[in-house]
């Protein structure tokens, strides 16, 4: 048992990884920082248009938004991140990886906002727009602030997976959480710092679960 | 613009290609097997154990649930296939994968299984335990059917959340579609495998997205 301790949670290499760990930890909070706020913004972006939208427009944005979400995230992120350069563009990685996941995310963000908005009778536009409100006065003032608090246990859900979406940047080289646990386990050729970084993501990321649960969330979620 | 659509490259790109769609597909197909399978299992015990001594049973098993959705898949792909052979564990890469996918899974078709099976109504196990069935025919032939209606919308959108999962393969060697077009761009310095590439995981993809959008509105589930 205590050759189990020495090679997986040894406190010697632990210790001495652990600069570079909350480096990348940093790191990648950083990108959840970019990804979970761009993500809500464009996701509400996408929920208003497709509201508001002919319903041609509509059809043809929820066409969009299934052709985005058919590539798998690691093949977004790699076509972005290596992708860009061959035209000329080549942004900072956090940015590349930033932009990537927050298409990825917004899509779903976007499906969630659009489903509270529609979870909210008719009779309250009605009634909203008889008092005198505009379209979108009614939509700030009365159909949002219900709309959202419906699907406030899908929107927590959708930011789990997006925190969980930012340990991909670690493929594209992104000094990242699981990046430096891996450059730390070549480093002392023991397998501790993984498991911290693992032991990490689950302090980082169960209360959100519990939270989830609490609010009464389902792990149902669209692909 | 050329060299995105390069033709000499996609051709010499293609037979790799379409040996990784083969690979992606087979991942794919065994892992979503397991994971449902697994779930199915979990939430079965989960809801037939009774009594003192086996309850921890159905809170490890809530635990199982809540870890694996905490879980970076890729976190643990990682530790998978790096960390567990200090462990005289030798996983190939694509073990590695399907374990860490059908775990995944796992966890969340047990918690999707569950949640159709306690929204079986309780009048149902009653009518059905009267009627002299066991508690494990009444499951089987009454809760479990009405449950499972319940439950293939969202376990639809999970299996194919882990068939583009199968992408994280690419990360352990696994030969499939993203690896194979990494390594051609490798050699070939052009954009234009992983184009390529990327419209095989739309021509995979796609129609599977379409149909779990078609599910969810036609078992209005929202």
């Amino acid at each position: 048992m205590s050759e189990f301790f020495q090679t997986f949670l040894n406190p010697g290499v632990m210790a001495e990884s652990s600069g570079l760990l909350l480096r990348g930890l940093w790191v990648t909070l950083q990108a959840c920082l970019i990804v979970v706020p761009g993500g809500l913004f464009f996701g509400a972006g996408l929920a208003l248009a497709q509201t508001l939208a002919p319903a041609w427009g509509a059809r043809s944005l929820s066409w969009g938004v299934d052709l985005i979400r058919a590539f798998p995230p690691l093949v977004l992120l790699v076509l972005i991140v290596h992708g860009l350069p061959f035209l000329g563009i080549e942004p900072p990685p956090l940015l590349g990886v930033g932009i990537a996941l927050t298409i990825n995310t917004s899509t779903y963000y976007g499906e969630i906002l659009r489903a509270g908005i529609l979870s909210i009778e008719p009779t309250q536009w009605e009634a909203a727009r008889s008092t005198g409100l505009g379209t979108m006065a009614t939509l700030r003032h009365v159909i949002l602030p219900q709309g959202v608090r419906n699907v406030l246990p899908d929107l927590a859900g959708n930011t789990l997976e997006a925190v969980k979406l930012t340990s991909l940047a670690s493929v594209v080289a992104l000094p990242d959480l699981l990046r430096m646990a891996r450059v730390a386990q070549g480093v002392h050729f023991n397998p501790s710092p993984l498991i911290l970084a693992a032991l990490l993501y689950l302090a980082l990321l169960w209360p959100l679960v519990r939270l989830i649960r609490r609010l009464g969330g389902r792990a149902v979620l669209p692909a | 613009m050329r060299i995105f659509f390069d033709p000499e490259v996609l051709a010499a790109a293609w037979p790799g290609i379409r040996s990784g769609i083969g690979v992606t597909l087979g991942l794919a197909l065994t892992s979503i097997a397991a994971g449902v399978a697994l779930g199915l299992l979990l939430a079965t015990v989960r809801a037939l154990i009774r009594g003192a001594p086996l309850r921890p049973v159905g809170g490890l098993i809530a635990a199982y649930a809540d870890v694996f959705r905490a879980m970076p898949p890729l976190v643990l792909l990682v530790v998978l296939y790096f960390a567990a052979p200090f462990a005289g564990i030798e996983l190939s890469g694509f073990m590695a994968a399907f374990v860490a996918l059908g775990l995944v899974l796992g966890a969340s078709a047990e918690e999707i299984f569950w949640a159709g099976i306690t929204s079986v109504n309780r009048g149902q196990w009653e009518a059905a335990l009267s009627t002299g069935l066991s508690r494990g025919e009444a499951f089987r032939r009454v809760v479990l059917p009405q449950a499972v209606r319940l439950t293939i919308p969202p376990l639809t959108n999970r299996a194919i959340a882990t068939g583009k999962n199968t992408a994280l393969a690419s990360v352990v060697a696994v030969p499939e579609v993203l690896n194979q077009a990494a390594s051609i761009q490798a050699q070939t310095a052009s954009p234009a495998p992983l184009l390529l590439a990327a419209g095989v995981y739309v021509a995979l993809f796609l129609p599977l997205v379409r149909i779990g959008r078609w599910l969810e509105t036609r078992f209005h589930i929202r």
